[in-house]
């Protein structure tokens, strides 16, 4: 079971149930859940719009599209039914913070669910789950039984006449589902490919109509942000960057957990006070600020805000939130290679740039790592993946050139190391344990 | 859509607004690279091969999925998407294997042209590629998965192109495949489409692959033999010992009326011309009762002096011809102009699969009311009745099938069965085999005709609001019947209509008079004035035996002779042999067949890819067939018809009016040989010339026929320059006449089964095979 | 023809494939739960699931290949009653994921989607899990167990062995 942690820097927004058995839906009631709704039902559509617009939430998967302006680009008319779709697909490496959201606060996805449909009009929604939360999938199947069984769910809504719906699905082990109009696909029984964009989805979406589509994480912020106001929440984060969110803070690092840190908190920070430190008393190496796509920083970069801008101006991403802290023991060819395996392995090879790319990659990669490469074989490594950035037909090859590009470039002298018949110069027999 | 500017490469371009730039761009001449588009077929976005720079856009876009914009700035040639495109086909060559010497599509390949383009030419691969074991699908498709690029056009085309769905791709990233429907092979129509779209050599011909290089084939143009649509297929063909040999079927340049479409028969049933059991010699049958080869002097002797005897002995009522609806309209006329003028008989008939008669005696004098093959494309409406074209007219199964994908076309579709089409169409009506005269009773108003409900009375309503419509009916419809629906088509706004039969000139055999009461251009035989004046000669008054009939005669001892040219009537209409034992039996084919079998003397004939002519399809659109391959020992069935003529003591002069308003080169003459005489023809036709000059020139038959045929009057330049004309069949002299007997017999053909040439293609054969081969392990629990 | 007339499934999970093709818009939504539904009930994805599911919800046999074959989770050969997925991405790589791994090469005796001969375990690295703050991690069928020692992984084979182990499905 995942352990909760906590650190006085935290603002518990998002994590405020977490811990206090919120699952269970009358505990939930009693703080303060399923009120938000109601709030939204009675004060309307353009209400929640601007509310959520002036709560400057960007999008929690990784992206960071502001989530009030999506649900406004939906057509208020539409022929075809109108759907809401939560992203639950946690799957970037390093990032888990869903997982703590589905376990601890099954009905916060499911109330944002229904205040999103609300906002456009909709009357029925999906929450996806990747395929290996079946645990979590158990929770939240009961928890939307458990609002059916309240009424809360279903005809007439805490009797607004508006009718609506939710349903859950499972996913099988696919990280491109979690790309949003694979996602749809994966959710129509097809395979997960992307779609062909524009059309994008809040015009032409799930079956065909209209759909919003938000991460677990922003989903669930949603009853927080209308129940102490946008404008409230906004104050927390930083500027342009509204609210919280939860950052996974992972690998080398004395108390790893997910923290609910405000935008724009220092990465530093987050790694030495939040964290705790580098285990076992070592330096830092490097740190993936947000997920393993996101671009590396080096120990000397990380004095840097963690928001969407902040990051965007260190050459990086703020990405799914997932730190990952690399001590200086850490072969960085091992830790490219085995992002770029990753990345191979989930591509799901409709274009060219991607499905060839990231295998050349992870071949030439592996063979440098084992020790049989040539100065050569570098360059075309960033050749490569400098050739994949842009040019493919989702995020899913940047998500690979990026950290790739990233990698060769501030770790060049690592890669150099392993030329030439070498040996993994930080290669160890066995595991010092980690304290 | 109203048309924007945009600018492409400094050009300033107009096209309609949503326009995708791709096809934009196509359009004014300027080419940008896909291997995954496909025009009108497939948007996929994957090889990433067609980006460009647009202008105030952040990255290199697909031009495959962009459509224009008003103002729209474009670059397609910077360095920048060089380099984009450059760097895409490294990734390729990295897993790609580079067999292109042993590769079929070496040398048309796709990628070849874009790695010569992009100059890909440094090897930076260095890893071991990823190899898989080439796999048999069908007889007829190959996959050499290594080479496959994934562009997925052979999905797209299968899908919802075809509407056969057999092609899926399975597994994901690097380890993704193109998968057959049934694990380890396909069931599916065996088209082809996928290999013919595949850009590279992954999907391959069990007819063609690894049998020659395209360089050291030549490609003829030329109409398929196979059914009644007239598709266009070209035939890669080779020099060998015996003459030319047709290595591929193909649709090289989509420039028939059949546009990206050829069906399995079209490209890879011409395999029956390379049998080796063709009859390559004469052959007459001794006392003895078995074949000899004799030489072609002797054969034609002995049947010229036989027909000659018979004639004078007994006249030409004692004498039978029939004819094929395999030969060209020029082969069919001298057919019956030989039987009328030279045998002296109006005893012709050939093999009637759709009542074109009755056709166009209901459209005499109404002009416009034809529909072309190309006009299924492209009708907003189509009431399809009886038929079941995804067998039986496969192009025109495409045709309806993108009109609906392309144009939302509605097509309403009535038949006794539940054909496949059914599911392209906006309504379907399943009506009794026998109800397909009430429907268009009850179409016309009578609601008592058939049992009426919601949806007849809602398919009813529909059709007679569409204020254009194209009604193709099948062989269910004739005589009469044909009439009533032709009456009700014309009580809507604008009709055109189409009747289907079989085989690739069936419609020109009834054109041409191979029929005992009718002369070219349905001129009923007591009227032949303009004929007899044109011939010199007279011509039998009342009209002859049609093809039961002379088997009836033949039975009772009342017929002399019989020539069949082309056709296989004793296998077909079931025919007795020892009918025949007392009948002189000519025979000219290009196998031993159960008719030929019986024949006292047989010619071996050319097939149609073997002579040039015109060919006119169900659909009225008449086209150039041109001579691809050759076959030493054979000849045409025009030359062996006028050197009959010659034997018998005709002019062969007042058969073909060759000589006649000559304007030829006359240096290039090259006399009697018959293969000569066509090369002639080609050469001529490029040069905007007509050749007149031989007896065996069938240009100067149809100079002839478009003299005596009104309907047939078309452009020359069209029609040589490899265009369709459409038949003007409100042109026809036919007078209606009191009931004729109905004689139309459907082929009834699959889409591996051709009639008697269908027998005689192996892999025809093999598909049809390895579709009953039980299964074994079935076969061992029995 | 959604239903059936007879079924390879047990009467619950039958009874809940009857339900799940309701549950949507259209019925081949219910493709994907299905697959991994019925997986968990045969162990694999065999002909006749495919067969099956492909008549469930109305799609061509081959249609079902083609997407099972896109999740890494759906499989078309048996593996272990318990099959042990170790995540070896980065959070874990970083805390001694691989080292578990080899482990339970050593442990089981097998490797990389093998299965022990008296079918009771396979082993499988898997990507990225989702549990890396509480690195290293693996799943034993769906159950998570975390900040993983290879004192604790042998403790959790153990009470697998012993039939001890927790499951979830």
């Amino acid at each position: 079971m995942p352990r909760l942690v906590s650190h006085p820097d935290e603002v518990k927004i998002i994590s405020r149930r977490f811990g206090q058995g919120a699952a269970d839906i009358d505990k939930y009631i009693a703080l303060d859940g399923y009120k938000a709704v109601q709030t939204a039902i009675a004060k309307g559509t353009d209400w929640i719009i601007t509310e959520m617009k002036a709560s400057g939430l960007r999008g929690r998967g990784g992206a960071g599209f502001p989530t009030g302006m999506k649900w406004s680009f939906v057509p208020k008319q539409s022929e075809r039914p109108k759907y809401v779709l939560v992203n639950g697909d946690e799957s970037e490496p390093a990032t888990c913070k869903d997982h703590v959201i589905f376990l601890h606060d099954p009905h916060a996805v499911i109330e944002g669910t229904m205040i999103a449909g609300l906002a456009i009009g909709s009357k029925m929604g999906f929450i996806y789950l990747r395929g290996e939360y079946r645990y979590l999938l158990k929770i939240m199947e009961k928890a939307v039984a458990d609002a059916y069984a309240k009424g809360f769910l279903g005809k007439n809504i805490f009797g607004s006449g508006i009718d609506f719906d939710i349903v859950t699905q499972t996913g099988a082990g696919a990280y491109e589902v979690g790309e949003e109009s694979a996602l749809m696909e994966s959710l129509e029984g097809k395979r997960g490919v992307p779609r062909i964009k524009p059309p994008f989805p809040a015009v032409v979406g799930l079956y065909g109509g209209p759909t919003v589509i938000n991460n677990a994480e922003t989903i669930a912020s949603v009853p927080h942000i209308l129940l102490m106001g946008g404008d409230a929440y906004a104050k927390v984060g930083s500027e342009r960057n509204g609210g919280t969110r939860l950052f996974g803070i992972s690998g080398h690092v004395v108390n790893p957990g997910v923290y609910e840190l405000p935008m724009g908190y220092n990465l530093k920070k987050a790694i030495y006070e939040v964290g705790g430190g580098v285990t076992n008393g070592r330096k830092l190496k490097a740190v993936v600020p947000g997920g393993s796509s996101t671009p590396v920083l080096t120990a000397d970069e990380i004095d840097v805000g963690l928001d969407f801008d902040q990051m965007g101006k260190a050459g990086t991403m703020l990405g799914s939130g997932g730190i990952v802290v690399i001590d200086d023991q850490t072969c960085m060819v091992e830790f490219a290679l085995r992002t770029i395996k990753f990345y191979q392995h989930e591509s799901c090879g409709w274009c060219i740039p991607c499905r060839e790319g990231t295998d050349w990659l992870n071949k030439t990669i592996s063979r440098v790592h084992a020790g049989g490469g040539v100065e050569k074989d570098l360059d075309n490594i960033r050749y490569l993946a400098e050739n994949m950035l842009g040019r493919t037909f989702c995020p899913l090859g940047d998500a690979a050139a990026m950290p790739t590009i990233g990698f060769i470039k501030k770790f060049r002298h690592e890669f150099e190391d392993h030329l030439n018949g070498k040996p993994c110069p930080y290669a160890h027999t066995e595991e010092p344990a980690l304290v | 859509m109203a048309d924007v500017t945009f600018t492409v490469d400094g050009k300033k371009l107009t096209a309609p607004a949503g326009t995708l730039l791709i096809d934009a761009c196509k359009a004014a001449g300027i080419e940008i690279p896909a291997f995954c588009y496909y025009p009108k077929l497939s948007v996929q976005a994957a090889c990433r091969m067609c980006v460009v720079r647009i202008e105030k856009m952040p990255k290199l876009q697909t031009a495959c999925t962009t459509p224009v914009t008003e103002g729209m700035v474009v670059a397609t040639e910077t360095d920048e998407v060089k380099q984009a495109r450059k760097a895409t086909i490294e990734l390729l060559l990295g897993n790609h294997p580079l067999d292109c010497p042993v590769c079929d599509a070496g040398g048309e390949c796709e990628l070849q042209d874009m790695t010569f383009k992009y100059g890909a030419a440094e090897s930076k691969y260095v890893e071991i590629k990823q190899h898989r074991e080439e796999q048999q699908w069908s007889p007829v498709v190959y996959f050499d998965r290594p080479r496959c690029i994934l562009c997925y056009r052979c999905v797209t085309v299968c899908g919802p192109g075809m509407d056969v769905w057999a092609l899926a791709i399975e597994n994901r990233g690097v380890h993704a495949v193109i998968a057959p429907n049934e694990q380890d092979h396909l069931n599916c129509e065996e088209c082809g489409m996928c290999i013919d779209l595949c850009p590279v050599g992954a999907l391959t011909s069990g007819t063609y692959r690894y049998k020659t290089r395209p360089w050291e084939m030549n490609h003829v143009a030329t109409v398929c033999t196979h059914c009644g649509d007239g598709c266009k297929t070209t035939l890669g063909v080779r020099s060998v010992n015996d003459g030319v040999e047709i290595i591929r079927g193909d649709n090289r340049d989509k420039s028939g009326m059949n546009g990206d479409f050829l069906c399995n028969k079209g490209r890879y049933a011409f395999d029956f011309a390379n049998r080796t059991d063709r009859l390559t010699k004469p052959l007459i049958r001794q006392p003895d009762g078995k074949f000899a080869e004799v030489n072609w002097d002797h054969a034609l002797d002995f049947a010229g002096k036989k027909l000659h005897e018979i004639r004078e002995a007994k006249g030409g009522q004692s004498i039978g011809v029939i004819g094929s609806n395999r030969t060209t309209n020029e082969e069919a006329y001298l057919l019956q102009k030989f039987a009328r003028t030279v045998l002296g008989t109006n005893n012709i008939d050939h093999h009637r699969t759709a009542d074109y008669v009755s056709f166009a005696a209901a459209l005499k004098g109404k002009a416009a009311h034809t529909a072309s093959l190309r006009d299924t494309a492209t009708a907003p409406a189509i009431l399809l009745l009886g038929n079941n074209p995804t067998d039986q007219h496969p192009a025109l199964a495409w045709n309806l099938r993108s009109n609906v994908r392309l144009n939302r076309a509605r097509i309403y579709i009535a038949n006794h069965s539940e054909i496949k089409l059914r599911r392209q169409a906006k309504a379907f009506l399943e009506i009794p085999q026998d109800g397909y005269a009430s429907l268009v009773q009850y179409l016309a108003g009578n609601d008592g005709a058939i049992a009426a409900n919601d949806s007849t009375a809602a398919f009813r309503d529909a059709i007679r609001k569409e204020e254009s419509l194209v009604i193709v009916f099948g062989s269910e419809y004739r005589g009469r019947d044909i009439q009533a629906l032709v009456d009700f088509g014309l009580s809507l706004p604008n009709t055109k209509f189409a009747a289907l039969g079989d085989y690739a000139n069936s419609r020109g055999a009834a054109d041409m008079g191979l029929l005992p009461d009718l002369l070219p251009g349905y001129v009923p035989v007591g009227d032949a004035a303009h004929f007899t004046e044109e011939y010199g000669a007279a011509m039998p008054p009342t009209a002859g035996l049609d093809l039961l009939q002379m088997f009836d005669a033949a039975q009772r001892g009342d017929l002399s002779a019989l020539y069949i040219v082309g056709s296989n009537p004793v296998s077909r209409y079931g025919v007795d042999p020892a009918s025949l034992k007392n009948t002189f039996l000519v025979v000219q084919d290009m196998f031993m067949t159960e008719t030929a079998a019986l024949a006292d003397v047989i010619f071996p004939a050319a097939n149609l890819y073997e002579k040039s002519g015109t060919v006119t399809n169900t659909f009225g659109d008449i086209q150039l067939a041109k001579k691809a391959a050759d076959k030493a020992g054979v000849r045409t069935d025009f030359e062996l018809i006028v050197r009959l003529a010659d034997r018998m003591g005709s002019d062969p002069k007042r058969l073909v009016p060759f000589g006649r308003g000559v304007y030829a080169d006359m240096g290039q003459s090259r006399g009697a040989q018959s293969g000569e005489a066509d090369r002639h023809a080609v050469w001529l036709a490029a040069n905007h010339l007509e050749p007149k000059l031989s007896p065996f020139d069938p240009f100067a038959t149809l100079d002839e026929i478009q003299r005596l045929v009104p309907s047939y009057n078309v452009s020359r330049l069209e029609l040589l320059a490899g265009m369709d004309q459409q038949e003007k069949l409100d042109l026809v002299q036919i007078q209606p006449t009191a009931s004729r007997r109905d004689l139309v017999l459907p082929a009834e053909d699959t889409l591996f089964t051709s009639g008697t040439l269908g027998r005689y293609s192996d892999m025809l054969k093999a598909i049809v095979e390895s579709r009953t081969t039980p299964n074994p392990a079935e076969t061992a629990a029995d | 023809m959604s239903t059936p007339a007879t079924t390879i499934f047990s009467p619950a999970t039958a009874a809940r494939f009857d339900r799940l093709v309701t549950l949507y818009p259209v019925k081949r939504s219910a493709l994907v739960p299905m697959l991994l539904y019925a997986q968990d009930e045969v162990g694999y994805i065999s002909d006749a699931v495919v067969a099956e599911i492909a008549q469930r919800v109305g799609i061509a046999d081959h249609d079902v290949r083609s997407v099972l074959s896109y999740y890494s989770m759906l499989r078309t050969k048996p593996a272990g009653k318990y099959n042990v997925q170790v995540c070896t991405n980065i959070s874990c790589m970083l805390r001694n994921g691989f080292g578990i791994l080899e482990h339970c090469k050593k442990r089981l005796g097998i490797g990389h989607k093998e299965t022990t001969p008296d079918g009771l375990f396979s082993l499988e690295e898997v990507e990225c899990i989702g549990a890396c703050c509480w690195a290293p991690a693996i799943q034993v069928n769906y159950d998570f167990y975390d900040d993983l020692t290879t004192e604790k992984m042998d403790q959790i084979l153990e009470d697998y062995k012993a039939g001890r182990g927790k499951e979830t499905v």
